[in-house]
């Protein structure tokens, strides 16, 4: 279907369901019970999941296929926010122009950095590469705000103004927000179905959409004659090069295309929460995606996917679980036990979240090198060994995991 | 006789048709049916409590939690009632806010404008918060705000020191009780001029974003007000840790004061290193080198040591204040948590109560209403004396300390010794003063999400 062989049909049908039914997905509890505190289906996080899912992807494309580990991937997310930004403040609360403008931004700058960095490979590449990312949130941060020339409002961060020009606006027709042609990016539908909520949210979907598109065009790169260029790359630059072929061009064009990507997930956070700051440029946020991508399964198709989900759901979720939280759940205990269970998990939650993700993270990587992915797959064998032993080794060739 | 078209299948096709049609729009919209957004049902209302758990500035954050559990506990009638007993409005009767029991959820902000947006969102669309509060940075501050004012619930300001939180970027929703650069300047004025005289060369050394600016033009104005020459400034890069070689120009410029427009961090190393070149002992142009710090904290006073003494900066409340207030809040935290509160704490532990106060006056917790009632408000005894939340851009006027770093401290705690109380009326500013957006700036108008 759609160019796709049958195992990515159905692959893509999952995400599809998957990226559909979120809001039931994400919210299995029901709200007065104890355990909504794990829902994860409100708004902003289920938005979240998605963007960061296609800034993932995006890495994926070529951290995943040609191996080559950008460390400053967060800036073209951050100039895409800020492209995004200017188009509100400028023109119109309409986020498709903001979206495009962003997504030509994020292949600007991608281009620009790429042509530079790409003239090195390995940990050269990768210092290349942090060092724009930093260069270009020290900019964003006190450089291009200065009283003369405001270009990024520095630590406050840009967002829109009362008096801003917003030539194409119109208040009396459409939403004083980020919309979809008169549709608010904030608009909500809650359902309520006994105990549980469950929230339908226009930003939400906007974004899920762009994710299926996207998802959609990384599936046909990774199967395309181009990906497997890209790939020849991550396994012998240097026999390719003698066979003739010329390795740069490829390189710079994966580069470009996950840059695009970038500024398009920029692009939407600027569409869902009309406000940028520079941190999102720092380098924080550009190792966070390197994590997400092997956290998941650098070079699988969904891993990504994953690896944005969890680490979102992590900084979300696990930060917001206070001691008061952990008393409550453990009151029905004697006081000595209850005060030891909290002061043994308190450092692992709340403000301690970092270390919980750190230590999966170092579980994850030493016993499934392949990321989440992987640990599916051997719990997918391992039902399936029992039928049959020959399904192992078609899987195996399916996806080799990166590093 | 007609003939009927009506057959089953058609009816049910037709109807079915027509019920998606209907029920299309309402996806869209604002399901609820309530008057604002997370309007209090059931027997409680939430609080969202978000302040810097990590980072650059989670001491301070922690302590705004510590004062912000206190207040609930208070607002609850649990514990000693602190500053309820000496509060000037009585509109609270400690069975929490209109009779539902208060709860709270906490967040990081991490000390990011993102950060702080994704956890301010998520205990408003998630847990259901009816008020933002805390912080610990003005970048942070103007972001959530801006939030808040979108989502239509109300935001209480923590530590944000920038004139553009009730400046350029202040809104209807948002609130500040903490003082600001301008006022800074005016208190430290008077003070420095009789300390140092009136003809003295200044030069600022200056965080490189929005607050060091916002510190380094208020400063600069009131100190050339009273005859200082600035002799220079210079920007320092955010993520600086070791400022030598910026002292060491100092030293050349013929500048006998240097003021340090940095905050957390960045103040404790910039201070240590002036302090370790020896500017302290030096004499230029035949008087006594001096260095100011415009705006202090006790965390930050601790984090320098001994380079703070004699050093001159400015506070929005000390726990040494001798008034009714800061006794009753001082004697309840200090027995609930071992120690005294900072002045970050305690401006969380009053914006908490100001908010339910105002509820309970109004009567209701719609956001709208709730502003009225904070416009215009004079109170007493929440520790700064008597204090005005003006109307115009939402900012509290109310005395400012100027402090200086204690020769002979006793404990960790009285590290900072208040040299004058700056009374409210001098560092009093119109709302449309030019520092603070001019005739432009505007709150704009309030929104309850509805």
């Amino acid at each position: 279907m759609l160019g796709l062989n049958g195992r990515d049909t159905t692959v893509f049908v999952i995400v599809t369901v998957l990226a559909i039914m979120a809001p039931f997905l994400l919210n299995p509890f029901p709200t007065e019970s104890g355990l909504a505190q794990f829902n994860a289906g409100y708004p902003d996080l289920m938005q979240r999941f998605a963007i960061f899912a296609i800034f993932a992807i995006g890495f994926n494309i070529l951290f995943g296929l040609t191996g080559y580990l950008s460390f400053g991937h967060a800036a073209f997310l951050g100039v895409g926010s800020y492209a995004a930004v200017w188009i509100f403040k400028l023109f119109t609360y309409n986020v498709v122009p903001a979206i495009l403008f962003s997504v030509v931004i994020g292949a600007i700058f991608a281009l620009a950095i790429g042509f530079i960095s790409l003239r090195r490979s390995g940990i050269y590449f990768a210092i290349l590469t942090l060092a724009f990312a930093q260069m270009s949130y020290a900019l964003a941060y006190s450089v291009l705000s200065n009283p003369k020339f405001n270009l990024t409002n520095g630590e406050t961060g840009l967002q829109v103004y009362p008096g801003d020009l917003q030539m194409f606006h119109n208040p009396e027709r459409v939403p004083d927000l980020p919309h979809l042609f008169g549709l608010s990016m904030r608009a909500n539908y809650e359902l309520s179905v006994g105990g549980w909520d469950f929230n339908f949210n226009a930003g939400y979907y906007l974004c899920a959409a762009i994710l299926l598109l996207m998802f959609y065009l990384s599936m046909r790169i990774f199967r395309s004659p181009f990906g497997m260029m890209l790939r020849a790359i991550k396994s012998n630059q240097t026999r390719m090069t003698y066979t003739g072929l010329n390795a740069r061009p490829y390189a710079l064009a994966a580069f470009v295309i996950s840059g695009m990507y970038a500024g398009l997930a920029g692009g939407l956070m600027a569409a869902v929460d009309p406000l940028t700051g520079a941190e999102r440029m720092q380098w924080t946020a550009s190792g966070e995606v390197v994590l997400m991508t092997i956290l998941g399964g650098a070079g699988t198709l969904i891993g990504p996917i994953l690896g944005a989900g969890f680490i979102k759901y992590f900084e979300n979720i696990f930060s917001k679980i206070n001691d008061s939280v952990l008393h409550a759940w453990f009151a029905a205990l004697p006081d000595g036990l209850e005060d030891f269970l909290v002061a043994i998990i308190y450092p692992f939650i709340g403000k301690g979240w970092h270390l919980t993700l750190g230590i999966l993270f170092m579980l994850v990587v030493i016993f499934l090198p392949g990321g989440l992915v992987e640990g599916g797959q051997r719990i997918g064998r391992l039902f399936r060994s029992r039928k049959t032993r020959k399904g192992e080794t078609d899987e195996a060739t399916q996806s080799t995991p990166a590093e | 006789m007609s003939k009927s078209l009506l057959t089953r299948r058609g009816l049910l096709k037709t109807g079915a048709v027509a019920g998606t049609g209907l029920a299309l729009p309402t996806i869209f919209t604002t399901g609820s049916a309530s008057a604002f957004t997370n309007e209090p049902t059931g027997g409680t209302v939430t609080l969202g409590f978000n302040v810097p758990q990590t980072g650059p500035y989670a001491d301070e954050g922690n302590d705004e939690l510590l004062a912000q559990k206190l207040a609930v506990e208070h607002l609850n009638g649990e514990g000693d009632g602190g500053c309820l007993n000496t509060f000037s409005s009585k509109a609270l009767e400690g069975n929490g806010i209109l009779g539902h029991k208060v709860t709270f959820v906490t967040g990081d902000t991490q000390t990011k404008s993102d950060a702080a947006r994704a956890s301010a969102k998520s205990m408003i669309e998630k847990d259901g918060a009816i008020m933002i509060n805390g912080g610990s940075s003005s970048g942070v501050a103007v972001a959530v705000q801006g939030l808040c004012q979108d989502a239509g619930i109300m935001f209480m300001a923590g530590l944000t020191h920038s004139n553009d939180t009730t400046g350029k970027d202040r809104s209807a929703n948002g609130f500040r009780h903490f003082f600001n650069a301008y006022m800074s300047g005016a208190a430290l004025a008077p003070v420095l001029a009789k300390e140092m005289g009136k003809d003295r060369r200044a030069y600022h050394l200056t965080a490189d974003y929005t607050w060091g600016w916002t510190q380094e033009e208020s400063i600069v104005a009131s100190t050339e007000a009273i005859g200082w020459e600035t002799v220079n400034t210079v920007k320092t890069p955010l993520a600086s840790t070791d400022f030598s070689s910026y002292i060491a120009p100092v030293l050349n410029s013929g500048a006998d004061v240097l003021v340090l427009n940095h905050y957390g961090g960045n103040m404790v190393n910039s201070l240590t290193n002036a302090v370790q070149f020896g500017l302290l002992d030096k004499q230029v142009n035949g008087k006594d080198f001096k260095i100011v710090v415009p705006l202090y904290s006790e965390l930050m006073a601790a984090g320098a040591g001994a380079a703070i003494k004699g050093v001159l900066g400015s506070m929005n409340y000390n726990w040494q204040l001798d008034n009714e207030g800061s006794k009753a809040f001082v004697k309840s935290f200090g027995e609930k948590y071992g120690k005294p509160p900072s002045n970050s704490a305690q401006t969380c532990y009053a914006q908490v109560l100001l908010y339910a106060d105002a509820v309970a006056r109004a009567g209701s917790f719609n956001p709208c209403a709730v502003g009225e009632a904070l416009e215009g408000f004079e109170f007493d005894g929440l520790g700064n004396g008597p204090t005005l939340y003006r109307a115009e851009d939402h900012q509290c006027f109310k005395d400012v300390l100027v402090v200086r770093g204690a020769q002979n401290p006793t404990s960790a705690y009285d590290t900072l010794e208040i040299v004058e109380i700056t009374p409210a009326a001098q560092v009093t500013y119109p709302p449309n003063h030019p520092m603070f957006g001019g005739d432009e700036a505007s709150l704009g108008e309030c929104n309850d999400g509805a």
